[in-house]
């Protein structure tokens, strides 16, 4: 989708490391330096930018692997360790299986003690050498169909539980397809621990499902990794690779790209939530899917009993109001306590009166931290929204922008400007979205001023740049510079606040109102 | 037709000779029997009683499990066993995807919870039996048990 994202740019190198369980990939070090928009940049006020590394300190180091690389590769593995062990391929890659793909384990337990690992990983005893093949043997009788016919060919792996081929067929399509199984595909016979190997199912199955069973094996591998994930995109056949552990998550917002064009978090694999840390993303879907609407409507419609702080809605009636829960009787205009009110029933005026400012007081409080979750909950959900509508105004432009291409003459090439400006649009709401969310479980600190700062002058230029969607079509032609550089200090204020707000929680700087773990 | 072909010939071998305490009560068709089973040896929990298993099976058959479940009605109580719902569902890895094997048969199964019964000393359901009862609207085939218990 998007070439022009350069800070999030893949290094996409073949001879991976994807296997090496042991190469720490740090996170400090390996993307080439970006080149980013610092040169073109418009000018203004140098924060940090003189003194900041060529690498942003939220980027993280990862690779993309289509399914055939990670098929290559592991079947170079197998290819490895089948000439260390002396095991056929297929016996290996079953072994290598069981251990998750750890080398260096399954060979010094090979080495130790080959025939525990050979029944766990279930081989039985060392392979013989005569490959598996379909023999017709007199007298059979297929102990699943109960078909006696001497003249069926039959199968069995080494364990000698023999069955005839259309059976053993059934069984491995039923485990294929129905089930999704590829790994631990086992002997049908019953108790038999026997694991079918690749050789084995090549002979008996068709190609729609031994194409199923290497989908399955591969996914697997993927999963078995912990460096190894699936971009979660619809129909996306990719996946990333990057060191980044679980236990970094504290410190690290890891954003991966995939080749699709999708960008996600390679902890959560959620969308790109940058700056806040998965941990607060967590809590924060939950709390807005818990409290969110309820919230809103509470704030709108009730007040707190000024005695015992019952919620309450009043749905009709007078002011003259008791509480159910305490008995108290309140001023629903005031909140002053009702015995005070005098003559001046039903007619509340004496605003100034203490009991009710007391009680108003009391109230206020409760509903702070009300109102202070709206307040970054109706920002974050402002800027969900708006680039959904960014999105809709950009794909109505693009077709008036092909009719002028048409008029005007202008090229593809020169139109390209507003593809740029929406992707940047999109990617800078997106951040701007999750800084309300860190900043709604952010303490203040020293370091919460600059933060605030951030995202206060990347606001400004978002919205300055999604204002000029708005013009109409035929003005836009002549803002094509201004449209250009506005696009570039968008991108050049992200980069700014996710250095600083990556920076910041890698050393720890950040002060939280909630626990992280 | 996989499955008719094999249940053809059970019920042949079925119809000539069974174990004892085993019996077939229906056979109609090849997606539902009924069979009858009683424990042979002296076990208290279980003397007098006659238990009745309604066997279901999918066209896969045998590649994939029947479903057996004892069912109750006046001269058929559900037996009490620590692996039997009291709503006759039975916890077995024999009847799960992972525990089965193409090989067993209706027989097999009427065996294995024979001896499942015989060996147990417990009047006891199954933890969590009432809300399980209760609330649980699957099908035995779509729950997946965790066997934590190879005792009985």
């Amino acid at each position: 989708m998007d070439s022009d994202d350069d800070f999030n740019s893949s290094q996409m190198s073949d001879e991976d490391i994807m296997g090496d369980q042991d190469s720490d990939v740090s996170v400090e070090d390996g993307l080439p330096p970006a080149q980013s928009m610092d040169q073109d940049d418009v000018g203004f006020e140098s924060q940090d930018k003189d003194i900041m590394p060529s690498k942003h300190a939220f980027d993280v180091d990862f690779t993309v692997y289509s399914p055939q690389q990670i098929q290559a590769y592991q079947d170079k593995q197998i290819e490895d360790v089948s000439s260390i062990l002396g095991q056929p391929p297929e016996a290996t890659a079953i072994l290598l299986r069981h251990l998750r793909w750890n080398k260096e384990r399954l060979i010094d337990q090979y080495m130790e003690k080959t025939e525990d690992i050979l029944e766990s990983a279930g081989l039985g005893e060392t392979a013989q050498t005569h490959p598996p093949r379909l023999e017709k043997v007199a007298g059979f009788v297929c102990d699943i169909c109960c078909e006696d016919d001497a003249n069926q060919d039959t199968f069995a792996m080494k364990c000698e539980h023999r069955f005839c081929v259309d059976c053993y067929k059934q069984y491995l399509s039923t485990k294929i397809k129905d089930e999704g199984e590829a790994a631990r595909i086992r002997c049908p016979g019953d108790g038999c621990n026997r694991v079918v190997d690749s050789k084995s199912l090549d002979l008996l199955v068709g190609e729609d499902i031994k194409d199923r069973y290497q989908v399955l094996l591969t996914r697997t591998y993927v999963d078995d990794k912990e460096n190894l994930r699936w971009c979660p995109a619809p129909n996306c056949i990719y996946a990333l690779q990057c060191g980044v552990k679980d236990k970094d998550l504290l410190q690290i917002v890891p954003t991966v790209h995939c080749e699709c064009g999708h960008d996600f978090c390679f902890g959560c694999s959620l969308n790109d939530h940058q700056p806040a840390p998965c941990a607060l993303v967590k809590k924060w879907l939950k709390k807005c899917e818990d409290d969110s609407e309820t919230a809103n409507w509470i704030s709108a419609n009730t007040k707190e009993c000024p005695k015992c702080n019952s919620t309450i809605e009043k749905n009709g009636g007078c002011n003259h109001m008791t509480c159910r829960k305490c008995r108290n009787e309140f001023c629903w205009m005031c909140m002053g306590v009702w015995s005070e009110h005098g003559t001046s029933w039903y007619n509340c005026n004496r605003f100034e009166e203490k009991s009710g400012t007391e009680a108003r007081d009391a109230q206020a409080k409760s509903r702070q931290s009300l109102e202070r979750y709206l307040h970054y909950y109706n920002r974050y959900a402002n800027h969900e929204q708006s680039a959904k509508l960014d999105k809709d105004i950009y794909l109505k432009t693009e077709k008036k922008m092909t009719a002028l291409q048409t008029t005007t003459g202008m090229s593809w090439i020169e139109v390209q400007f507003l593809d740029a400006a929406s992707q940047a649009l999109q990617q800078c709401r997106q951040t701007l979205k999750w800084t309300y969310a860190f900043a709604y479980y952010l303490a203040r600190n020293n370091a919460t001023e600059i933060f605030e700062d951030n995202q206060k002058d990347l606001e400004m230029a978002v919205e300055n740049l999604s204002e000029m969607f708005e013009k109409p079509i035929d003005q836009l032609q002549g803002l094509k510079v201004e449209m250009l550089d506005k696009t570039a200090y968008c991108t050049k204020r992200r980069i700014i606040l996710l250095d600083d707000t990556a920076e910041n929680l890698k050393s720890g700087n950040w002060e939280f109102n909630v626990s992280l773990s | 037709m996989f499955a008719s072909k094999r249940l053809g010939k059970e019920l042949s071998k079925l119809q000539q000779n069974l174990p004892p305490g085993i019996t077939l009560v229906e056979a109609e068709n090849f997606s539902e029997w009924t069979m009858d089973i009683r424990v042979v040896d002296e076990n208290p929990l279980y003397a007098g009683e006659i238990y009745r298993l309604k066997f279901s099976f999918s066209t896969s058959y045998p590649i994939e499990p029947p479903e057996v479940v004892f069912t109750q009605d006046d001269a058929h109580p559900i037996p009490w066993h620590p692996h039997i719902y009291s709503n006759g569902i039975i916890c077995l890895d024999l009847l799960d995807r992972q525990g089965w094997s193409p090989v067993h048969n209706v027989e097999s199964i009427c065996i294995s919870l024979q001896s499942m019964l015989t060996s147990n000393t417990k009047k006891e359901r199954p933890p969590g039996d009432e809300d399980f009862v209760r609330y649980n609207k699957q099908r035995p085939r779509d729950i997946s048990f965790v066997f934590h218990d190879n005792q009985v």
